[in-house]
Protein backbone atom coordinates (compact mmCIF):
# COMPACT_ATOMS: atom_id res chain seq x y z
CA UNK A 1 0.00 0.00 0.00
CA UNK A 2 1.51 3.51 -0.66
CA UNK A 3 1.12 6.11 1.84
CA UNK A 4 0.98 9.65 1.14
CA UNK A 5 4.05 11.52 2.52
CA UNK A 6 1.55 13.99 3.75
CA UNK A 7 -0.51 11.44 5.59
CA UNK A 8 2.26 10.06 7.25
CA UNK A 9 3.36 13.89 8.79
CA UNK A 10 0.00 14.13 9.63
CA UNK A 11 0.07 10.74 11.51
CA UNK A 12 2.70 11.35 13.42
CA UNK A 13 0.95 14.95 14.71
CA UNK A 14 -1.98 13.18 15.10
CA UNK A 15 0.04 11.05 17.78
CA UNK A 16 1.72 13.51 19.71
CA UNK A 17 -1.08 14.99 20.51
CA UNK A 18 -3.25 12.23 21.82
CA UNK A 19 0.60 11.63 23.87
CA UNK A 20 0.43 15.47 24.65
CA UNK A 21 -3.19 15.12 25.91
CA UNK A 22 -2.84 11.89 27.81
CA UNK A 23 0.34 13.37 29.53
CA UNK A 24 -1.60 16.68 30.47
CA UNK A 25 -4.51 14.29 31.88
CA UNK A 26 -2.03 11.75 34.00
CA UNK A 27 0.00 14.89 34.74
CA UNK A 28 2.48 12.53 36.73
CA UNK A 29 6.63 12.15 36.11
CA UNK A 30 6.53 8.50 34.20
CA UNK A 31 4.47 10.36 31.75
CA UNK A 32 6.45 13.63 30.63
CA UNK A 33 5.03 15.54 27.58
CA UNK A 34 6.43 14.76 24.31
CA UNK A 35 7.84 18.30 24.42
CA UNK A 36 9.93 17.49 27.27
CA UNK A 37 10.97 14.61 25.80
CA UNK A 38 11.89 16.08 22.60
CA UNK A 39 13.94 18.41 24.32
CA UNK A 40 15.87 16.16 26.33
CA UNK A 41 16.51 13.68 23.08
CA UNK A 42 18.19 16.28 21.40
CA UNK A 43 20.34 17.34 24.57
CA UNK A 44 21.42 13.68 25.39
CA UNK A 45 21.81 13.18 21.59
CA UNK A 46 24.58 15.27 21.62
CA UNK A 47 25.69 13.63 25.54
CA UNK A 48 25.75 9.76 24.75
CA UNK A 49 22.32 8.71 23.86
CA UNK A 50 23.44 9.05 19.63
CA UNK A 51 26.71 6.50 20.91
CA UNK A 52 23.70 3.70 21.94
CA UNK A 53 22.25 4.62 19.23
CA UNK A 54 24.99 3.69 16.76
CA UNK A 55 25.82 0.45 19.17
CA UNK A 56 22.54 -0.95 18.88
CA UNK A 57 22.30 0.29 14.84
CA UNK A 58 25.93 -1.17 14.47
CA UNK A 59 24.63 -4.71 15.86
CA UNK A 60 21.52 -4.86 13.82
CA UNK A 61 23.62 -4.04 10.83
CA UNK A 62 26.42 -6.14 11.12
CA UNK A 63 23.83 -9.30 11.88
CA UNK A 64 21.51 -8.68 9.11
CA UNK A 65 24.87 -8.55 6.84
CA UNK A 66 25.87 -11.84 8.04
CA UNK A 67 22.32 -13.32 8.02
CA UNK A 68 21.93 -12.73 4.12
CA UNK A 69 25.65 -13.42 3.67
CA UNK A 70 25.02 -17.01 5.24
CA UNK A 71 21.63 -17.83 4.33
CA UNK A 72 21.26 -16.74 0.90
CA UNK A 73 23.51 -19.15 -0.46
CA UNK A 74 22.27 -21.70 1.69
CA UNK A 75 18.99 -21.43 0.66
CA UNK A 76 19.58 -20.95 -2.70
CA UNK A 77 21.50 -24.73 -2.78
CA UNK A 78 18.31 -25.99 -0.65
CA UNK A 79 15.94 -24.50 -3.32
CA UNK A 80 17.48 -26.32 -6.19
CA UNK A 81 18.04 -29.60 -4.62
CA UNK A 82 15.52 -31.81 -3.70
CA UNK A 83 17.71 -34.39 -1.97
CA UNK A 84 19.38 -31.76 0.37
CA UNK A 85 16.23 -30.02 0.93
CA UNK A 86 14.72 -33.20 2.21
CA UNK A 87 17.52 -33.81 4.34
CA UNK A 88 17.55 -30.35 6.19
CA UNK A 89 14.23 -29.19 6.03
CA UNK A 90 12.82 -31.36 9.03
CA UNK A 91 15.55 -29.64 11.45
CA UNK A 92 14.69 -25.66 9.67
CA UNK A 93 11.13 -27.11 10.44
CA UNK A 94 11.63 -27.80 14.04
CA UNK A 95 13.86 -24.33 14.52
CA UNK A 96 11.93 -22.33 12.46
CA UNK A 97 8.85 -21.19 14.94
CA UNK A 98 11.06 -21.52 18.26
CA UNK A 99 10.82 -18.14 19.31
CA UNK A 100 14.42 -16.92 19.36
CA UNK A 101 14.43 -14.51 22.41
CA UNK A 102 14.28 -17.67 24.49
CA UNK A 103 17.79 -18.79 23.71
CA UNK A 104 19.00 -15.22 24.49
CA UNK A 105 20.15 -16.41 28.49
CA UNK A 106 21.48 -19.59 26.48
CA UNK A 107 22.98 -17.43 23.90
CA UNK A 108 24.69 -15.04 26.72
CA UNK A 109 26.08 -17.95 28.87
CA UNK A 110 28.13 -19.51 25.79
CA UNK A 111 29.13 -15.38 23.91
CA UNK A 112 29.43 -13.86 27.28
CA UNK A 113 29.46 -9.95 27.24
CA UNK A 114 30.40 -7.88 24.34
CA UNK A 115 29.02 -7.30 20.76
CA UNK A 116 28.88 -11.09 19.91
CA UNK A 117 26.31 -12.18 21.73
CA UNK A 118 23.55 -9.47 19.99
CA UNK A 119 24.69 -9.46 16.93
CA UNK A 120 24.33 -13.33 17.19
CA UNK A 121 20.69 -13.83 18.51
CA UNK A 122 19.49 -11.22 15.84
CA UNK A 123 21.46 -13.32 13.35
CA UNK A 124 19.15 -16.50 14.74
CA UNK A 125 16.15 -14.92 13.90
CA UNK A 126 17.00 -13.08 10.54
CA UNK A 127 19.06 -16.43 9.25
CA UNK A 128 15.98 -18.86 9.70
CA UNK A 129 13.56 -16.19 7.86
CA UNK A 130 16.04 -15.59 5.45
CA UNK A 131 16.49 -19.08 4.80
CA UNK A 132 12.93 -19.67 4.50
CA UNK A 133 11.96 -17.64 2.06
CA UNK A 134 15.22 -17.77 -0.11
CA UNK A 135 14.66 -21.38 -0.49
CA UNK A 136 11.06 -21.25 -1.43
CA UNK A 137 12.06 -18.28 -4.08
CA UNK A 138 14.54 -20.81 -5.40
CA UNK A 139 12.27 -24.16 -5.35
CA UNK A 140 9.89 -21.66 -7.34
CA UNK A 141 12.38 -21.02 -10.10
CA UNK A 142 10.87 -23.28 -13.49
CA UNK A 143 13.20 -25.57 -14.91
CA UNK A 144 12.21 -24.13 -18.32
CA UNK A 145 13.87 -20.65 -16.79
CA UNK A 146 17.08 -22.33 -15.96
CA UNK A 147 17.24 -24.18 -19.26
CA UNK A 148 16.65 -21.40 -20.95
CA UNK A 149 19.11 -19.09 -19.72
CA UNK A 150 21.64 -22.27 -20.09
CA UNK A 151 20.75 -22.70 -23.98
CA UNK A 152 21.94 -18.58 -24.07
CA UNK A 153 24.98 -19.80 -22.86
CA UNK A 154 24.83 -19.16 -19.28
CA UNK A 155 26.90 -22.04 -16.47
CA UNK A 156 27.01 -21.65 -13.09
CA UNK A 157 28.59 -18.46 -12.79
CA UNK A 158 26.67 -16.26 -14.98
CA UNK A 159 22.95 -18.39 -13.85
CA UNK A 160 23.94 -17.33 -10.00
CA UNK A 161 24.39 -13.83 -11.36
CA UNK A 162 21.68 -13.56 -13.86
CA UNK A 163 18.83 -15.70 -12.15
CA UNK A 164 19.56 -17.02 -9.19
CA UNK A 165 20.79 -13.83 -6.85
CA UNK A 166 17.79 -11.21 -8.52
CA UNK A 167 15.30 -14.19 -7.85
CA UNK A 168 16.61 -14.06 -4.09
CA UNK A 169 16.58 -10.46 -4.01
CA UNK A 170 12.84 -10.51 -3.31
CA UNK A 171 12.67 -13.05 -0.84
CA UNK A 172 15.63 -11.16 1.02
CA UNK A 173 13.91 -8.07 1.67
CA UNK A 174 9.93 -10.01 2.16
CA UNK A 175 12.33 -11.65 5.08
CA UNK A 176 14.03 -8.26 6.55
CA UNK A 177 10.16 -6.65 6.62
CA UNK A 178 9.14 -9.31 8.56
CA UNK A 179 11.33 -9.93 10.79
CA UNK A 180 13.06 -6.46 11.78
CA UNK A 181 10.66 -5.84 13.51
CA UNK A 182 11.27 -9.05 15.89
CA UNK A 183 14.54 -8.10 15.44
CA UNK A 184 14.93 -4.91 17.44
CA UNK A 185 12.54 -5.99 20.07
CA UNK A 186 15.23 -8.86 20.75
CA UNK A 187 18.29 -6.88 20.26
CA UNK A 188 16.52 -4.58 23.86
CA UNK A 189 15.76 -7.42 25.70
CA UNK A 190 19.56 -8.98 24.80
CA UNK A 191 20.80 -5.26 25.36
CA UNK A 192 19.15 -5.82 28.85
CA UNK A 193 21.92 -8.11 30.09
CA UNK A 194 25.65 -7.88 30.06
CA UNK A 195 26.21 -4.49 28.23
CA UNK A 196 26.78 -1.20 28.79
CA UNK A 197 26.08 0.64 25.23
CA UNK A 198 23.20 0.30 23.23
CA UNK A 199 19.52 1.47 23.52
CA UNK A 200 18.11 -1.33 25.33
CA UNK A 201 20.88 -0.57 28.27
CA UNK A 202 19.96 3.49 27.97
CA UNK A 203 16.81 2.94 28.34
CA UNK A 204 16.70 0.56 30.84
CA UNK A 205 19.31 2.05 32.72
CA UNK A 206 17.26 5.77 32.68
CA UNK A 207 14.37 3.94 33.97
CA UNK A 208 14.76 1.50 36.67
CA UNK A 209 17.90 2.77 37.74
CA UNK A 210 18.03 6.50 37.16
CA UNK A 211 14.82 7.48 37.38
CA UNK A 212 15.22 9.77 34.72
CA UNK A 213 12.03 9.47 32.88
CA UNK A 214 12.29 12.00 30.02
CA UNK A 215 15.67 10.27 29.34
CA UNK A 216 13.62 6.79 29.86
CA UNK A 217 11.21 8.02 26.69
CA UNK A 218 14.47 9.67 24.63
CA UNK A 219 15.66 6.37 24.54
CA UNK A 220 12.20 4.71 23.74
CA UNK A 221 11.62 7.13 20.78
CA UNK A 222 15.42 6.30 19.93
CA UNK A 223 14.51 2.62 19.59
CA UNK A 224 11.67 3.88 17.80
CA UNK A 225 13.27 5.40 15.34
CA UNK A 226 15.63 2.71 14.88
CA UNK A 227 12.86 0.29 13.82
CA UNK A 228 11.08 2.62 11.64
CA UNK A 229 14.07 3.78 10.07
CA UNK A 230 15.03 0.18 9.28
CA UNK A 231 11.75 -0.85 8.18
CA UNK A 232 11.65 2.24 5.81
CA UNK A 233 15.08 1.32 4.61
CA UNK A 234 13.67 -2.16 3.25
CA UNK A 235 10.60 -0.57 1.40
CA UNK A 236 13.16 1.97 -0.43
CA UNK A 237 14.98 -0.94 -1.31
CA UNK A 238 12.14 -2.58 -2.52
CA UNK A 239 10.66 0.24 -4.49
CA UNK A 240 14.44 0.48 -6.13
CA UNK A 241 14.46 -3.27 -6.87
CA UNK A 242 11.87 -5.15 -7.05
CA UNK A 243 9.71 -2.34 -9.37
CA UNK A 244 8.86 -5.57 -11.39
CA UNK A 245 6.46 -7.24 -8.28
CA UNK A 246 4.67 -4.07 -7.73
CA UNK A 247 3.33 -3.63 -11.75
CA UNK A 248 1.17 -6.86 -11.43
CA UNK B 1 24.81 -30.27 -40.41
CA UNK B 2 23.34 -31.67 -37.48
CA UNK B 3 24.33 -35.30 -37.51
CA UNK B 4 22.79 -37.95 -34.61
CA UNK B 5 24.39 -41.16 -34.86
CA UNK B 6 23.63 -44.14 -33.04
CA UNK B 7 21.97 -41.95 -30.40
CA UNK B 8 20.43 -44.04 -27.37
CA UNK B 9 18.48 -42.21 -24.39
CA UNK B 10 16.97 -43.70 -21.71
CA UNK B 11 15.56 -42.96 -18.03
CA UNK B 12 15.29 -44.86 -15.26
CA UNK B 13 12.11 -45.91 -15.60
CA UNK B 14 10.36 -47.40 -18.73
CA UNK B 15 11.28 -48.34 -22.39
CA UNK B 16 14.61 -45.75 -23.84
CA UNK B 17 13.20 -43.15 -25.88
CA UNK B 18 15.32 -43.16 -27.96
CA UNK B 19 17.13 -46.39 -29.20
CA UNK B 20 20.12 -46.54 -31.64
CA UNK B 21 18.42 -43.23 -33.48
CA UNK B 22 20.06 -42.00 -36.50
CA UNK B 23 18.72 -38.50 -37.67
CA UNK B 24 20.52 -36.01 -39.79
CA UNK B 25 19.24 -32.52 -40.63
CA UNK B 26 20.50 -30.25 -43.32
CA UNK B 27 21.83 -26.96 -42.79
CA UNK B 28 18.74 -24.17 -43.51
CA UNK B 29 15.94 -26.64 -43.69
CA UNK B 30 12.67 -26.32 -41.72
CA UNK B 31 11.85 -29.24 -39.12
CA UNK B 32 8.82 -30.10 -37.53
CA UNK B 33 9.16 -32.94 -34.72
CA UNK B 34 5.46 -34.10 -34.18
CA UNK B 35 4.57 -36.83 -31.84
CA UNK B 36 2.18 -37.63 -29.03
CA UNK B 37 3.14 -36.51 -25.43
CA UNK B 38 5.67 -38.95 -23.96
CA UNK B 39 7.17 -39.68 -26.85
CA UNK B 40 10.09 -38.12 -26.72
CA UNK B 41 10.63 -34.93 -28.46
CA UNK B 42 11.11 -32.21 -26.13
CA UNK B 43 13.98 -34.87 -25.11
CA UNK B 44 14.86 -34.51 -28.27
CA UNK B 45 15.58 -30.45 -28.61
CA UNK B 46 17.04 -30.96 -25.37
CA UNK B 47 19.95 -33.06 -26.45
CA UNK B 48 20.34 -31.38 -30.19
CA UNK B 49 20.72 -28.29 -27.55
CA UNK B 50 23.52 -29.86 -25.45
CA UNK B 51 21.61 -29.28 -22.22
CA UNK B 52 21.08 -33.27 -21.56
CA UNK B 53 23.67 -35.25 -22.96
CA UNK B 54 22.58 -38.40 -25.08
CA UNK B 55 22.98 -42.34 -22.58
CA UNK B 56 25.21 -43.23 -25.86
CA UNK B 57 25.56 -42.08 -28.57
CA UNK B 58 27.19 -39.10 -30.63
CA UNK B 59 25.70 -35.79 -31.93
CA UNK B 60 27.46 -33.75 -34.22
CA UNK B 61 27.20 -30.34 -34.85
CA UNK B 62 29.10 -29.02 -37.95
CA UNK B 63 31.72 -31.72 -38.00
CA UNK B 64 31.95 -30.92 -34.38
CA UNK B 65 30.83 -33.48 -31.23
CA UNK B 66 28.13 -31.69 -29.28
CA UNK B 67 29.00 -31.88 -25.99
CA UNK B 68 27.93 -28.39 -24.17
CA UNK B 69 25.39 -25.65 -25.20
CA UNK B 70 26.61 -24.07 -28.68
CA UNK B 71 26.62 -20.49 -28.85
CA UNK B 72 24.98 -20.53 -32.37
CA UNK B 73 22.14 -22.87 -31.13
CA UNK B 74 19.07 -21.06 -30.00
CA UNK B 75 16.20 -22.46 -27.94
CA UNK B 76 12.75 -20.83 -27.52
CA UNK B 77 10.43 -22.83 -25.21
CA UNK B 78 6.84 -23.05 -24.49
CA UNK B 79 6.43 -20.69 -21.95
CA UNK B 80 8.52 -19.78 -18.14
CA UNK B 81 11.39 -18.65 -20.15
CA UNK B 82 11.77 -15.14 -19.51
CA UNK B 83 12.74 -13.38 -16.53
CA UNK B 84 9.85 -12.22 -14.45
CA UNK B 85 12.06 -9.35 -12.85
CA UNK B 86 13.64 -7.84 -16.43
CA UNK B 87 12.26 -5.38 -18.83
CA UNK B 88 11.29 -6.71 -22.06
CA UNK B 89 14.47 -4.53 -23.63
CA UNK B 90 16.78 -6.73 -20.90
CA UNK B 91 15.41 -10.24 -21.30
CA UNK B 92 16.23 -9.13 -25.12
CA UNK B 93 19.82 -8.27 -23.71
CA UNK B 94 20.37 -11.27 -21.28
CA UNK B 95 22.09 -13.50 -23.77
CA UNK B 96 24.29 -10.66 -25.15
CA UNK B 97 25.04 -9.91 -20.92
CA UNK B 98 25.91 -13.54 -20.63
CA UNK B 99 28.09 -13.42 -23.52
CA UNK B 100 29.90 -9.86 -21.96
CA UNK B 101 29.93 -11.49 -18.84
CA UNK B 102 32.36 -14.73 -19.93
CA UNK B 103 34.02 -12.93 -23.05
CA UNK B 104 34.63 -14.18 -25.92
CA UNK B 105 35.90 -17.91 -24.92
CA UNK B 106 34.30 -20.01 -27.58
CA UNK B 107 32.30 -21.84 -25.04
CA UNK B 108 29.77 -19.82 -23.29
CA UNK B 109 30.19 -17.31 -26.07
CA UNK B 110 31.71 -17.67 -29.77
CA UNK B 111 35.33 -16.59 -29.70
CA UNK B 112 34.18 -14.46 -32.88
CA UNK B 113 31.43 -12.76 -30.80
CA UNK B 114 30.75 -9.08 -32.19
CA UNK B 115 31.05 -6.79 -28.41
CA UNK B 116 28.70 -4.47 -29.64
CA UNK B 117 25.67 -5.87 -30.71
CA UNK B 118 22.40 -4.21 -29.74
CA UNK B 119 18.63 -5.52 -29.44
CA UNK B 120 16.51 -2.04 -30.72
CA UNK B 121 16.48 -3.95 -34.53
CA UNK B 122 15.28 -7.11 -32.76
CA UNK B 123 12.56 -5.46 -30.83
CA UNK B 124 11.55 -3.23 -33.59
CA UNK B 125 11.54 -5.79 -36.02
CA UNK B 126 9.12 -8.27 -34.21
CA UNK B 127 6.83 -5.12 -33.25
CA UNK B 128 8.20 -4.68 -29.50
CA UNK B 129 9.00 -1.26 -29.78
CA UNK B 130 6.42 0.13 -27.60
CA UNK B 131 6.67 -2.46 -24.66
CA UNK B 132 10.49 -2.80 -23.99
CA UNK B 133 9.67 -1.22 -20.12
CA UNK B 134 7.31 -3.61 -19.75
CA UNK B 135 7.52 -6.70 -17.34
CA UNK B 136 6.89 -10.42 -18.61
CA UNK B 137 3.76 -10.23 -16.40
CA UNK B 138 2.28 -7.29 -18.25
CA UNK B 139 2.74 -8.87 -21.56
CA UNK B 140 0.23 -10.75 -23.89
CA UNK B 141 1.56 -14.77 -24.63
CA UNK B 142 2.55 -13.37 -28.05
CA UNK B 143 4.47 -10.44 -26.84
CA UNK B 144 6.10 -12.48 -24.28
CA UNK B 145 7.43 -15.44 -27.21
CA UNK B 146 8.28 -12.58 -29.56
CA UNK B 147 11.04 -11.59 -26.49
CA UNK B 148 12.03 -14.99 -26.46
CA UNK B 149 12.92 -14.63 -29.89
CA UNK B 150 14.09 -11.29 -30.00
CA UNK B 151 16.38 -12.90 -27.33
CA UNK B 152 17.49 -15.68 -29.05
CA UNK B 153 17.98 -14.04 -32.57
CA UNK B 154 20.28 -10.76 -31.23
CA UNK B 155 22.72 -14.20 -30.84
CA UNK B 156 22.67 -14.48 -34.29
CA UNK B 157 22.43 -18.58 -33.90
CA UNK B 158 22.16 -20.55 -36.94
CA UNK B 159 20.14 -23.28 -35.15
CA UNK B 160 16.80 -22.17 -33.60
CA UNK B 161 15.22 -24.94 -31.57
CA UNK B 162 12.01 -24.55 -30.57
CA UNK B 163 9.31 -26.67 -27.80
CA UNK B 164 5.75 -25.85 -28.50
CA UNK B 165 6.79 -21.84 -28.76
CA UNK B 166 3.07 -21.08 -29.70
CA UNK B 167 0.51 -23.46 -27.79
CA UNK B 168 -0.21 -21.11 -25.21
CA UNK B 169 -1.57 -18.72 -27.95
CA UNK B 170 -4.58 -18.04 -29.59
CA UNK B 171 -5.04 -19.02 -33.38
CA UNK B 172 -4.66 -15.23 -34.58
CA UNK B 173 -1.18 -14.60 -32.91
CA UNK B 174 -0.12 -18.63 -33.59
CA UNK B 175 -0.62 -18.15 -36.86
CA UNK B 176 1.14 -14.74 -36.73
CA UNK B 177 4.23 -15.82 -35.53
CA UNK B 178 4.40 -19.05 -37.06
CA UNK B 179 4.87 -17.11 -40.38
CA UNK B 180 7.08 -14.69 -38.69
CA UNK B 181 9.25 -17.64 -37.81
CA UNK B 182 9.29 -18.79 -40.88
CA UNK B 183 10.41 -14.87 -42.75
CA UNK B 184 13.18 -14.59 -39.97
CA UNK B 185 14.55 -18.10 -41.03
CA UNK B 186 14.96 -17.63 -44.26
CA UNK B 187 16.02 -14.15 -43.65
CA UNK B 188 18.98 -15.41 -41.60
CA UNK B 189 19.39 -18.85 -43.43
CA UNK B 190 18.61 -20.29 -40.05
CA UNK B 191 18.08 -23.71 -39.78
CA UNK B 192 14.53 -25.11 -37.65
CA UNK B 193 14.15 -28.17 -35.65
CA UNK B 194 10.21 -26.68 -34.11
CA UNK B 195 8.56 -29.67 -31.73
CA UNK B 196 4.98 -29.92 -31.64
CA UNK B 197 2.19 -31.73 -30.98
CA UNK B 198 0.20 -29.98 -33.42
CA UNK B 199 -0.41 -32.11 -37.10
CA UNK B 200 -1.23 -28.73 -38.45
CA UNK B 201 0.90 -26.73 -37.01
CA UNK B 202 3.94 -29.25 -38.20
CA UNK B 203 1.87 -29.51 -41.23
CA UNK B 204 2.65 -25.73 -41.75
CA UNK B 205 5.90 -24.92 -40.65
CA UNK B 206 7.69 -28.67 -41.97
CA UNK B 207 9.44 -28.90 -45.11
CA UNK B 208 10.15 -32.08 -43.60
CA UNK B 209 8.37 -33.88 -40.44
CA UNK B 210 9.61 -36.24 -38.39
CA UNK B 211 6.81 -38.16 -36.91
CA UNK B 212 7.78 -40.06 -33.41
CA UNK B 213 5.75 -42.51 -31.67
CA UNK B 214 5.32 -44.55 -28.55
CA UNK B 215 9.16 -45.07 -27.23
CA UNK B 216 11.32 -46.56 -28.01
CA UNK B 217 11.92 -44.60 -31.47
CA UNK B 218 14.23 -46.74 -33.77
CA UNK B 219 14.12 -45.14 -36.86
CA UNK B 220 13.65 -41.45 -38.16
CA UNK B 221 10.14 -41.67 -39.63
CA UNK B 222 10.08 -39.00 -42.32
CA UNK B 223 7.11 -37.59 -44.34
CA UNK B 224 8.09 -35.05 -46.70
CA UNK B 225 6.11 -31.59 -47.33
CA UNK B 226 8.08 -29.57 -49.66
CA UNK B 227 4.82 -26.44 -50.45
CA UNK B 228 4.54 -25.48 -46.77
CA UNK B 229 5.40 -22.51 -45.01
CA UNK B 230 3.15 -19.98 -47.34
CA UNK B 231 0.01 -18.95 -45.30
CA UNK B 232 -2.02 -19.79 -48.75
CA UNK B 233 -1.11 -23.23 -48.11
CA UNK B 234 -3.83 -23.93 -45.22
CA UNK B 235 -6.05 -24.11 -48.26
CA UNK B 236 -5.29 -26.09 -50.66
CA UNK B 237 -5.61 -29.72 -50.30
CA UNK B 238 -2.01 -30.58 -49.85
CA UNK B 239 -2.33 -29.40 -46.45
CA UNK B 240 -5.40 -31.17 -45.96
CA UNK B 241 -4.64 -34.47 -47.55
CA UNK B 242 -1.22 -34.29 -45.02
CA UNK B 243 -3.09 -33.77 -41.92
CA UNK B 244 -5.34 -36.09 -42.65
CA UNK B 245 -2.58 -38.57 -43.40
CA UNK B 246 -0.54 -37.30 -40.09
CA UNK B 247 -3.52 -37.66 -38.37
CA UNK B 248 -3.92 -41.14 -39.52
CA UNK B 249 -0.63 -42.33 -38.73
CA UNK B 250 -0.39 -40.75 -35.47
CA UNK B 251 -3.68 -42.81 -34.24
CA UNK B 252 -1.90 -45.95 -35.33
CA UNK B 253 0.53 -45.43 -33.08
Amino acid sequence: MKIQRRHLFLAVLVLLAIWQIAALIINRRILPTPIEVGQVFIQELSDDLIEHFMASLWRVLASTALAIAAAVPLGLILGQSKRLNALISPMVYLIYPIPKVVLVPIVLLFLGIGDLPKIAIIFLILFFQILVLVRDQAAGLRPELIQSVRSLGAGRRALFRFVYLPASLPAILTALRQSVGTAVAVLYIAELFATQKGLGYYIYINGSTLFNYPAMYAGVVAMSILGLGLYFGVDWLERRFCTWQSVY
Amino acid sequence: MIRLESITQSYQQGPPVFQEFDWVVESGEAWAVLGPSGCGKTTLLYLISGLVPPTTGEIIIDDQRLERPRPHTGLILQDYGLLPWATVRQNAELGLRVRRFYGPDGKHAPEDMQPAQDVDMWLDRLGLGEQVDKYPGQLSGGQRQRTAIARTLALNPDLLLMDEPFSSLDAPTREGLQLLTLELMTEEKITLIIVTHSIEEAAFMGKKILLLGTPPNKKADMIPNPSSGRPEFRDTNTYQDLCRNLRERMDKE
